[in-house]
């Protein structure tokens, strides 16, 4: 019998704000252990919480963009549990009432638009650190650190609407793009701002019941989803087709083995004990906010991708990278709207700005500081033009990048205009066949490839100036003068 | 109504308390009492009565600003039974894994 | 009257004499330990912890305002930097706060100085502060009996003369209640009028800092110097506090409810004469009864029970021997370190309540019990509401019976927790309540009644005490008059 799998996720979104969710302790990290912390996220008898409206803010706007019921009043609640890195030994969540409902993500699989159906979004504050097992001289312990005690964080939980862990890869990819985007986190995986736990279940395929679902935690990157759920269904088919059942288990993804451990569940489900948080009052967002929010949204990646398609021409693949970021789609609409051909523009962008960036290990803030729209603007004119080559630009364009200098002036300063003036190229051809025998040679002899290197040497000895497709004409004339290939 | 003796186990299990063999009856008997007379709220008309919760939502959510009640990290070891290197130190955390 | 004296004088006072020169801030601080405290502490047993340096160290930092050089006994459930706190329970033994709570902040802004932490019922879970890691408090009034609680300590402070106000918190009565059985002024304002922020919590939704004093005008200075909103309290109100200072005004223009249905049975004879001489005294000042009916308090206990200790079995969770407090030495992993520091450090009260809180809120019962209590509360405030719409103030017992013998209720849990049926429903409302003493009963102990106002109605709750105060002569009203304070005698 064929089982099909039925997966949801829940993700732990960590904020981009300046305080923590309920105290006003910096939500930066990298400090030495608790030394971030005050009473209230060390837990000490007699603190009490505040909610942070910039957590508030960014809940908002997540759960707008995602299409999400907003509730005008939500309220908080205690999820009482034990652990060593919980300050209060319960977390302040939101549970019955939560901020947001429904709503849906669109993502691209395999090439075909997709949405997954969204649950819920909350809001809710982040544990400590714990560290285990270590050990101080012979004894082993545990250590804990709060730096990280009262972090906003928001729970996105989806619906058990996945099939197949590719889709599970794909969502997080395009979660992570939309929370940077919308500014709301930095959503990286492998720091911890955006984490994943999976809930996995099998059923006899076409049937629409529910079977006995696992949690997979532990997941750290996009790919360790998709690989630990890869092992969780193959382990569930396992004992399904071998007419067992599956146990109710959380179990931990080793991303380096590659194997899944199962922590034996405890005696019965934990039971957390909710209750509304009597020290906060219910979270109202009137009208005004939610209108302002909605307002203040930028366009949407799913939506620009579109537009880049329809107003400016692009192929869906290259609308895609484009937006990947959205310093880098914003960057491509300003230069896509002061040059003339923004198909140009997307490929100069995505092979020779992006790279840059890349190899400076800069940030495309800085690119587009060094480089704005209006000046990469004009180099393309000026390529397509010709006015100016191809290899002479991308020059330009690296050292515009480095120094900040204007293009125009770096290219007065090198006297770098283009050519295709044969009185002026023909010399230069005639050296470079003299100096290079053995590839002419090697030319006649039938290897019509080595016209490649010539040329390029051509254009090397004239400072990249001449214009290559010149330059080969000129090349094959004198080439077949000499006695032509196959001669 | 008597609280069995396993219940008042499992509860104490929640909130990590020890019950001694010998103090749980009594125990059971003194929460069953409580919870006995707790019915007399049965006798009430609750229509239209919703859980009360004080706290004003005009008192509003707080600005995004770093403040100063932020402790040194010695101050926020300073009561801590065990520290070493800026950790809180405990027991280890015993998960029951098995591969 | 010599500084040597002036432990007997009101706050307000000796917030002038300090002003005008006439004694220290140092001498102010001390002369209630170094009279009173003698005759008294050992064998009332108030003080969790002392500190000669601390109080020197606070004298001589003594802000200039309204309570300048003030000595202030402060309940061992509020932080304070400068001595322990430990609600004088094991689990926190030896802790020390890293700050302040906002109202100490506000005390001291005042002038005021910490000259003592008082003795409690551990974690406040009890009505008679016999529940002390450090052992019980007795009453002045009569050594064999208790004060009440759990501010026992507090109230028996400010009878004897230590000090002339005391902070304690009030989450079921734990003001008022000491406060009566004690013979003195006790007052737990509306809920979100003082700052909880330091206050270790007990009942979150519950709790609220109350004071003790000897006159009503110290109640007024007290509750203007700390009440109003605290961003660090996100319950708090966020309009200034009411505007106290006609508490001198009378009550010529305010009717006080009677509930007598409450006191029809149950209460002992002492307690409604003590009721009987209240109402002749505010009839005498021109106040008018106006008879009603109130809910019994039943079902505000039952509500109380399981909302108090539910909220509480989640506050103290955080005592788990990782960051502060105690912790049991030879825990082989975490679980069994939180198991067997907290029942070593927790009492046997504190247990008992916590199971009971985590039972209400436990998975299939949280409907039967924590939401229908909170459900409750809201009926039992609408009945507040409603019969505050018919008088300005209601005026009730305090307990039902005097001060009982230390030992008389601690087998029953049950039993105890009754004692607090009138003083629970103030809280279970958020309402606020003063404790007014009526003079000793014949056979010597204290009696008292209690003022409930509407939410903001501190200042009705202080003119009608002051009234009282003045045994109802209108004559010593408006004056600021200082009224004779019934000092224990030693028996």
């Amino acid at each position: 019998m064929a089982h099909e799998a039925v997966i949801g996720l829940e993700c732990h979104i960590q904020l981009r704000s300046r305080t923590k969710m309920f105290c006003e302790c910096r939500a930066a990290f990298g400090a030495k252990p608790n030394s971030n912390v005050c009473p209230v996220c060390l837990g000490l008898p007699g603190a009490l919480p505040r909610a942070n409206r910039v957590a508030v803010e960014a809940a908002l706007r997540l759960g707008l963009a995602l299409g999400c019921t907003v509730r005008q009043e939500s309220v908080f609640a205690r999820k009482n549990y034990f652990y060593p890195d919980m300050p209060k030994n319960y977390q302040i969540t939101q549970y019955e009432r939560p901020l947001c409902e429904g709503g849906a993500l669109p993502v691209e699989v395999h090439g075909t638009e997709r949405t997954f159906e969204i649950s819920r979004i909350h809001l809710e504050e982040d544990t400590g650190k714990s560290f285990h097992p270590e050990r101080r001289g012979e004894r082993p312990v545990s250590r804990v650190d709060f730096n990280r005690a009262g972090v906003p964080l928001l729970e996105l939980v989806t619906r058990p609407t996945f099939r197949e862990p590719g889709e599970c890869g794909a969502f997080l990819t395009t979660l992570r793009r939309l929370v940077r985007w919308l500014g709301v986190s930095e959503g990286d995986m492998e720091k911890g701002h955006l984490r994943c736990d999976a809930n996995v279940s099998l059923r006899p395929a076409g049937t629409a019941g529910l079977g006995v679902k696992t949690e997979l935690k532990n997941l750290n990157s996009i790919k360790g989803v998709e690989k630990g759920l890869r092992a969780e269904i193959a382990r569930q088919r396992g004992i399904l087709e071998s007419g067992g059942s599956v146990e109710q288990a959380t179990l931990l993804f080793d991303a380096e083995q590659d194997r899944l451990v199962i922590m034996r569940s405890k005696e019965d489900v934990q039971d957390y004990r909710y209750f509304p948080e009597p020290d906060l009052p219910p979270l109202r967002v009137d009208e005004e906010w939610l209108r302002r929010a909605r307002e203040g949204l930028p366009e949407l990646p799913w939506v620009r991708v579109a537009r880049f398609q329809a107003e400016h021409g692009l192929r869906a693949e290259d609308a895609r990278v484009l937006c990947e970021q959205r310093d880098v789609a914003d960057y491509f609409d300003e230069v896509a709207r002061a040059a003339a051909a923004p198909r140009r523009a997307a490929g100069w962008i995505m092979t020779e700005v992006l790279r840059r960036v890349r190899e400076l290990g800069a940030k495309v803030e800085d690119a587009r500081d060094r480089l704005p729209a209006g000046r990469l603007a004009f180099l393309i004119a000026e390529v397509e033009a010709k006015r100016v080559t191809a290899a002479t630009a991308k020059s330009v364009l690296e050292e515009s990048m480095r120094t900040g200098a204007d293009p125009r002036e770096i290219l007065a300063a090198r006297g770098a205009a283009a050519t295709g003036s044969p009185e002026e190229l023909a010399p230069l051809v005639r050296q470079v066949l003299e100096e290079h025998p053995a590839e002419v040679a090697r030319y006649l002899g039938g290897r019509s490839g080595t016209l490649g290197f010539l040329v390029g040497q051509v254009v090397k000895r004239s400072g990249g100036r001449a214009l290559p497709q010149v330059v080969r004409r000129l090349l094959l004339a004198e080439l077949e003068a000499r006695g032509g290939p196959g001669a | 109504m008597a609280i069995p003796p396993d219940e008042v186990r499992r509860i104490a299990e929640l909130a990590r308390l020890e019950i001694r063999d010998e103090d749980l009856e009594r125990l059971a008997h003194d929460l069953s009492a409580v919870l006995d007379y707790a019915q007399v709220l049965r006798r009430l008309d609750l229509a239209g009565c919703e859980p009360l919760s004080f706290a004003p939502p005009e008192a509003g959510l707080r600005d995004d600003e770093p403040d100063g009640r932020g402790l040194s990290q010695a101050d926020a070891l300073a009561m801590a039974p065990e520290t070493e290197g800026g950790f809180f130190v405990l027991p280890p955390v015993v998960e029951n894994l098995e591969p | 009257m010599s500084a040597r004296e002036s432990w007997r004088l009101s706050a307000r006072a000796l917030a002038a004499a300090v002003e005008a020169g006439e004694c220290t801030p140092l001498e102010a601080v001390n002369c209630g330990w170094e009279g009173p405290a003698v005759a008294w502490e050992r064998d009332v047993h108030a003080v969790a912890h002392a500190d000669p340096e601390a109080r020197a160290a606070g004298a001589s930092s003594a802000a200039g305002g309204p309570l300048r050089g003030v000595p202030v006994v402060v309940k061992d459930n509020l932080c304070t930097v400068d001595y322990p706190t430990t609600c004088c329970s094991r689990i926190l033994a030896g802790y020390h706060a890293p700050y302040d709570a906002t109202v100490v902040r506000r005390l001291r802004a005042a002038g005021a100085v910490v000259t003592a932490k008082s003795n409690m019922d551990e974690f406040a879970m009890g009505s008679s502060t016999e529940h002390s890691c450090y052992g019980p408090t007795r009453n002045p009034w009569e050594l064999a009996r208790v004060p009440g609680g759990s501010s026992g300590g507090s109230a028996a402070a400010v009878a004897y003369g230590l000090a002339p106000l005391a902070l304690g918190s009030d989450t079921g009565g734990s003001v008022r209640q000491p406060a009566a059985f004690c013979g003195v002024f006790g007052l737990k304002p509306t809920y979100g009028r003082l700052s909880r922020y330091g206050l270790v919590a007990f009942a979150s939704s519950l709790d609220q800092v109350g004071f003790f004093a000897r006159h009503t005008g110290d109640l007024a200075v007290a509750y203007a110097a700390l009440a109003g909103p605290d961003p660090w309290d996100a319950t708090t109100r966020p309009e200034p506090a009411p505007d106290v200072s006609d508490w001198d005004r009378g009550v010529e223009d305010l009717r006080f409810g009677w509930p007598a249905n409450l006191w029809a049975e149950g209460v002992q004879r002492e307690v409604v004469e003590g009721l009987e001489e209240a109402a002749a005294r505010l009839e005498r000042a021109g106040a008018r009864r106006v008879a009603l009916e109130l809910l019994p308090g039943d079902y505000a206990v039952a509500a109380y029970y399981l909302v108090a200790t539910a909220e509480a079995s989640s506050n103290l969770a955080r005592f788990d021997g990782v960051r502060y407090g105690f912790r049991e030495e030879g825990a082989r992993d975490v679980r069994s370190l939180y198991t067997r520091s907290r029942s070593e450090g927790f009492g046997p009260e504190v247990r008992r309540r916590i199971l009971l809180g985590t039972y209400a809120l436990s998975a299939g019962y949280y409907d039967a019990y924590y939401l229908t209590a909170q459900r409750a509360r809201a009926r039992i405030r609408q009945e507040y509401r409603a019969a505050l719409s018919r008088c300005d103030f209601l005026v009730m017992p305090v307990a039902p019976t005097l001060p009982f013998r230390l030992g008389e209720k601690l087998d029953d849990p049950l039993t105890m927790y009754l004692s607090d049926i009138f003083t629970i429903g103030a809280n279970l409302a958020g309402i606020p309540g003063l404790s007014a003493p009526v003079g000793p009963a014949p056979g010597g102990l204290p009696r008292a009644v209690q003022l409930l106002g509407r939410e903001d109605g501190e200042g009705v709750l202080l003119r009608a005490a002051r009234a009282i105060e003045v045994r109802g002569a209108r004559a010593l009203l408006g004056r600021a008059h200082e009224a004779e304070f019934a000092w224990p005698t030693k028996r």
